[in-house]
């Protein structure tokens, strides 16, 4: 039945944007986290989505066929999680506990307005996949009334 | 004369199941609607309902060998997948619209309500029909 597929699908939308939130906390929770070198301080991370490719070949053999325009996916994927290569913010702080030799503090490289923006897209995101569960639970319910007068 | 399920429940059933595969198909776009490099992909549902009626109607080919596949079976299992038109790919490559998306997969489990609806006011007219009342 091609509605429980569904549910795995908004399911896995779901997992992928609340791991994208999940990062979006950690990079604003350590934006101010200082370090007294480049190789410690903390860099933004972001998740990288890809699609899941649907085999076009079940265990019994049966194609479950999308024709030849090619295979469906079957919902998204964190590939993992990559570390921003943006320039980190070099301070002068002498007093810092933190600062190296020559008085600079290193602080991470995270835009807080950009994780921001990005908090809102991941929310959205999440929201539309439980909109599309809802729906297909309905349409599933509604299914099994079937032949009932 | 017997009752055939196929005649008795008419387009419905198959509407039913294009509905289905549809929502599945929608439902994958906007789960991947922030997947770089993604292209929306729709069913055209006229010519799938099309497919699936002419294939019904016995317009498929002959096995005459157990090593032929079956080309029927194959084509109504499932429909063609077609990628969408966007009206403005996003850089990274993803041509999901999240809101064009959405509004589709609604009026698509709406249209799967009508189709119910019929299929099941049919199962009740036989039910009728099989107690006489």
């Amino acid at each position: 039945m091609s509605l429980g597929n569904i549910f795995d699908i908004a399911g896995s939308g779901m997992t992928a944007q609340s791991l994208r939130l999940n990062t979006t906390a950690s990079n604003i929770a350590n934006a101010e986290t200082a370090s007294s070198s480049t190789d410690e301080a903390y860099r933004a991370r972001k998740p990288v989505f890809s699609a899941i490719q649907q085999n076009m070949m079940n265990q019994d053999g049966f194609g479950s066929g999308w024709g030849p325009e090619g295979a469906a996916s079957a919902g998204v994927q964190v590939d993992g999680v990559v570390e921003s290569d943006a320039q980190l913010q070099m301070r002068y702080e002498p007093n810092h506990p933190a600062a190296n030799e020559d008085g600079y503090v290193y602080y991470p490289n995270v835009n807080v307005v950009e994780e921001m923006a990005d908090m809102m897209s991941s929310s959205r995101s999440f929201e539309m996949n439980v909109d599309v569960m809802n729906t297909a639970k309905s349409m599933m319910q509604r299914i099994l009334t079937l032949g009932q007068s | 004369m017997a009752i055939n399920f196929n005649n008795a429940l008419g387009v419905h059933e198959r509407a039913v199941n294009l509905r289905i595969q549809r929502a599945e198909v929608l439902a994958n776009n906007l789960a991947n609607a922030d997947t770089p490099g993604f292209k929306a992909r729709d069913i055209d549902f006229r010519a799938a309902l099309g497919a699936a009626e002419a294939t019904s109607q016995g317009l498929s080919m002959t096995r005459t060998n157990d090593g032929h596949i079956d080309t029927g079976a194959a084509m109504t299992e499932r429909a063609a997948l077609l990628y969408r038109n966007p009206h403005q790919p996003s850089l990274d490559g993803n041509t999901v619209d999240a809101q064009q998306e959405q509004a589709t997969f609604m009026r698509n489990s709406m249209d799967f309500q009508a189709s119910f609806q019929f299929l099941n006011s049919k199962f009740t007219g036989l039910t009728k029909a099989i107690t006489g009342q």
